[in-house]
């Protein structure tokens, strides 16, 4: 299960499971938002990679984010 | 002058055909069959001292035996080049070239080790990113052509001139990424340009970067949805994150090294006790909160909330720019097995 930004790289080197992230120096928090925002973020993306472990896919599947 | 030596099946020393092939490895002071074309080709800069010949099934059979005895041969010697074959397209000759260019390399680290053999020889997946293998023709009539470009590549080398990419140079790519200067100077941003007009054009264009084939995973099975309550989860990072004075000395970029980090009792990775030493990018973000790539403290609320049983102990570290794949594939698979064996359920990869 990949976390990263770059996900067309991701997607061109055959990764199964992806879950986007924010950007590349910070991928689960905006340095620019509060603290809290930038953990209400990492909470909800890290949920949504852990359910994604439970996934049952048969091709390279991009997970959707809502924060 | 620098010092050369040869390396030759039975057939190529003028021992015998394949009758000989199970000829003792030997070592001959001088020149002899192709050596003295070799030698004729690397003039003045470099000279063949010595000639070895080894019958192909030796050293098919009886591998470690023939490696043994070269580096006896050698101990005494001195090797600021090895060359070996051309092997053409013969395929057990073309092993075998590689087989005693490997040992070589490894007993003389500072030697150039130079083959050449047909793209067909499996010799040149087998050893191209061990040694020089320079694409050569597909029978002995070839013979001069090839020794020609081993001999030349050599005098380049021995005179200490800027060697350019594989592909100029005529050898078979190592997987090795050399930087240099353009001359004259075109910037990156106006190289791509052009690429990219090409590219929409439908005209050729060469990329600066070839990506790899790459070799598909299959899909992990999943962990089963009313199991994760159960499951152990480990973080695993390309971002760099070390605990602060990077313990483990792992590489800014091109990291051949990873690392694992206790974070047993922590509550969240704090600024000043971790930091990235990523090169590839501003790592100010990550060293006031690494949590924005190692997320631990959002890992420590999941377990709280029953989410998942609990984050391994061990986050996994390295740095992801510039690594090549070879690296990159070697320390996943290490990483991989430590995490297997340790019972972990699943695993988060975040990139950087």
């Amino acid at each position: 299960m990949l976390m990263a930004n770059l996900i067309p790289v991701a997607k061109s080197v055959g990764v199964n499971k992806m879950v986007p992230t924010i950007s590349i120096p910070y991928p689960l928090g905006d340095p620019a938002t509060p603290k809290e925002e930038q953990y209400k973020l990492r909470y909800h993306r890290v949920g949504v990679a852990l359910d994604a472990l439970t996934a049952e896919i048969s091709e390279p599947t991009l997970f959707k984010t809502k924060i | 002058m620098k010092k050369a030596i040869l390396y030759l099946n039975q057939f190529f020393g003028q021992v015998g055909g394949e009758d000989m092939a199970d000829h003792t490895p030997e070592i001959r002071e001088g020149l002899v069959g192709p050596a003295m074309e070799l030698d004729k080709q690397l003039g003045d800069d470099i000279q063949v001292t010595h000639t070895i010949i080894c019958g192909d099934n030796f050293m098919g059979s009886r591998q470690e035996e023939a490696i043994d005895m070269i580096k006896d041969f050698l101990k005494d010697k001195e090797v600021d080049f090895f060359f070996a074959g051309p092997a053409f397209r013969a395929g057990r000759y073309g092993a075998a070239c590689g087989h005693a260019g490997r040992a070589v390399q490894q007993m003389f680290p500072d030697a150039v080790v130079i083959t050449s053999m047909d793209e067909e020889n499996p010799g040149v997946e087998m050893f191209r990113k061990d040694m020089f293998i320079f694409r050569g023709g597909a029978s002995a009539a070839a013979m001069r052509n090839d020794l020609k470009a081993m001999a030349q590549f050599a005098q380049k080398l021995a005179r200490g001139e800027e060697i350019t990419s594989a592909k100029e140079e005529g050898y078979f790519g190592r997987g090795k990424r050399k930087q240099y200067f353009l001359n004259p100077p075109v910037p990156a941003t106006e190289r791509v340009i052009d690429m990219l007009l090409k590219k929409i054009n439908g005209e050729a264009y060469e990329t600066e970067l070839p990506v790899p084939v790459t070799d598909l995973v299959p899909v992990a099975p999943p962990v089963a949805p009313d199991k994760l309550s159960e499951a152990t989860i480990a973080i695993v990072t390309s971002g760099g994150i070390v605990p602060v004075g990077n313990p483990d000395r792992i590489q800014s970029a091109s990291a051949t090294k990873w690392g694992k980090y206790d974070v047993s009792g922590m509550d969240d990775l704090k600024a000043g006790e971790y930091q990235t030493i990523h090169a590839g990018f501003d790592p100010m973000a990550a060293n006031a909160d690494p949590d924005v790539i190692v997320p631990l403290d959002a890992m420590r609320q999941y377990e709280k909330e029953g989410k998942i049983k609990k984050m391994f102990h061990y986050f996994y570290s390295t740095v992801g720019t510039g690594t090549t794949q070879k690296e990159a594939a070697r320390m996943g698979r290490e990483i991989a097995a430590e995490l297997k064996e340790s019972g972990v359920d699943g695993v988060l990869l975040v990139a950087t």
